[in-house]
């Protein structure tokens, strides 16, 4: 139930359903031979094809064609063996052909489903519709001069899967979460770079909205969200554009919606009378694109592990949780980040669980303060593993663990040498800490009384006294023991 | 399927071709009779016949992901009627 928002009438369901664009991380483009590579000067990596001239014919790039079975597999999918390319019709000036060349009623892949997982430990399968190739469209800017709109054809032609979910998703939640597991999938089949700032990885958003167990509402689509934050943001503001409009008796209009980033809102596009018809129809440029059996099979046979995969050996291997295991298979840096700081010491075999903790909260809050990715983080696998090596020995307590990473993260020394330097070593001395502790109690003797009188919060207090005397390297756990019976005894 | 006035209108539109009211007649009259041809293939029973989108039988032929790293712009730029720094320059497209 949880799952409802709140109008002002009535509970209210969200329905949700996600078409990725994936770039096909290829050096040449779907029907041409002109460069991917992002961000060069306008116009310079256009062919004659790109720019549809005249005449100009498609041929098809196998390798785009390899990358999309890949992904299919990837996401569970069954791959077609028969599949046709056809023409979608629009005139926009970045689109000089008048069409683009897509997958219609033959795509390349068809149903598949991802698992999403979430925190308290559960797990929801998103079903996939299809995945199909397409072509790109040109860039056009809109701000640079009041009369014009500037086109770059670069990205023309460049090869997309489009991945297209069923309506499974109910949070703005959910609809991050799946991007982010399918950007993981295409990352770790090194099928799309999942670069969502340059525009690799975004999405469409079909949202409604209805009564819990009703039909489906009417919907609307969301062009074109590039960042997860963007996605979450304008499916919230959506929503309660639409609840808002059906509780105060209004009806839905089915509208293609764009999202101003800057606003956080979402407005209809113009034009909305000319209701898109694409007229498809089969390219007479291309022949179907059969794929036979033994060509799938060795693209299977290509496969690496998947973050599904790698996560259920981390759990059943280190007895982790769902959730750890799949935070940490995300990305497969972190996951290689993992592999390499647990085989760093055969002792911390027994501890993958602090090891998690360490680079998830400590490590990853500390990469992202500092604006650094783990691939270029300043903490080496192998140190964050001696770090956790000498808190999990108690030879420092995690207390000062956490100095130690920080002051690892800006000297790039490792843990050892901070430790040995900084005489940050844990006491665990019984006789030392006694004595501490026996100051602590003498010099404080109303304190004491309090305590003994029933004031039990009061052994916070003597436990952070004692460990200021020790600059905080008093092992906690003798610290308290001793603490407890001291002032027992005194009783 | 009959062609009347508002298909004319929507097809022209769809196609950004302009079309003179007296001239839509003609049209009409024409689409249908092409229409009306191709109805005879309604005659032929093609239950459990898969749609053909290509009457070749060859096999669709594929190139390796080798790109050509040329710079095009200004050849590709040589016949637009505006540009600007390596851009093609259209009347603005409002959205």
């Amino acid at each position: 139930m949880d799952n409802l928002i709140k109008g002002d009438k009535h509970y209210w369901e969200m329905v949700i359903g996600l078409e990725v664009h994936a770039q096909v991380k290829s050096n040449s483009k779907l029907f041409s031979s002109s460069s991917t590579k992002f961000g060069s000067s306008p116009n310079s990596q256009v062919s004659l094809v790109d720019a549809a001239m005249p005449g100009m014919l498609p041929v098809i790039n196998k390798y785009c064609v390899e990358q999309a079975v890949k992904t299919g597999i990837g996401l569970n999918a069954k791959i077609n063996n028969y599949s046709v390319f056809d023409r979608k019709n629009y005139f926009y000036a970045d689109l000089p052909q008048g069409y683009q060349i897509s997958q219609y009623k033959y795509p390349i892949v068809g149903e598949g489903k991802v698992t999403i997982d979430f925190k308290d430990g559960t797990s929801k399968d998103i079903r996939i519709v299809r995945l199909h190739l397409e072509q790109d469209a040109g860039k056009s800017l809109h701000d640079q001069n009041p009369s014009k709109t500037y086109v770059d054809l670069n990205r023309s032609g460049v090869a997309l899967m489009e991945i297209v979910s069923e309506p499974d998703i109910r949070t703005p939640e959910e609809a991050g979460m799946y991007i982010s597991k399918i950007r993981s999938i295409l990352m770790y089949l090194d099928t799309c770079d999942g670069n969502m700032q340059e525009g690799s990885l975004r999405a469409d958003v079909n949202i409604s909205v209805r009564k819990p167990g009703e039909e489906y509402g009417t919907r609307c689509e969301i062009k074109n969200l590039n960042s997860i934050k963007f996605i979450k943001q304008a499916i919230n503001y959506e929503a309660k554009r639409q609840i808002e409009i059906l509780e105060s008796g209004g009806t839905i209009e089915q509208n293609t919606m764009l999202f101003n980033t800057a606003t956080g809102k979402t407005r209809p596009m113009r034009n909305k009378e000319e209701a898109h018809d694409y007229r498809y129809f089969p390219d007479p440029d291309l022949l179907p694109l059969k794929i036979p059996e033994d060509d799938i099979k060795l693209i299977q046979s290509s496969i690496p592990e998947l973050p599904d995969d790698l996560k259920n050996k981390f759990i059943e291997t280190f007895k982790l949780s769902n959730y750890d295991a799949s935070v940490l298979t995300a990305e497969k840096q972190t996951s290689d980040y993992f592999n390499d700081a647990i085989n760093s010491d055969p002792d911390l075999k027994n501890f993958p669980k602090i090891i998690v903790n360490w680079i998830t909260s400590e490590l990853f809050s500390l990469l992202n303060k500092n604006n650094l990715d783990l691939k270029n983080s300043p903490v080496s696998a192998k140190n964050l593993g001696q770090l956790v090596k000498l808190i999990t020995s108690n030879e420092i307590s995690g207390k000062i663990g956490k100095d130690v990473l920080e002051e690892m993260f800006t000297s790039r020394k490792s843990a050892r040498e901070i430790v040995n330097e900084k005489g940050l070593k844990q006491v665990t001395d019984q006789g030392e800490i006694e004595k501490v502790i026996e100051k602590v109690i003498s010099e404080n003797s109303k304190m004491v009384q309090e305590y003994l009188g029933g004031k039990d919060k009061l052994l916070g207090f003597f436990v952070g006294q004692a460990m200021k005397e020790t600059k905080g390297k008093a092992n906690p756990k003798i610290l308290n023991d001793i603490l407890k019976s001291k002032l027992i005894k005194k009783n | 399927m009959k062609i009347d006035k508002n298909t004319i209108n929507k097809i022209a539109r769809l196609s950004r071709i302009k079309i003179e009211d007296k001239e839509s007649e003609d049209y009409i009259k024409d689409l249908n009779s092409i229409l009306d041809w191709v109805e005879q293939l309604n005659e032929v029973n093609t239950d459990k016949v898969e749609p053909l989108s290509n009457i070749s039988s060859s096999i669709l032929p594929k190139r390796e992901d080798v790109s050509k790293d040329v710079n095009s712009s200004d050849e590709i730029l040589e016949n637009a009627p505006d540009k600007l720094e390596g851009f093609f320059a259209v009347p603005k497209v409002v959205e």
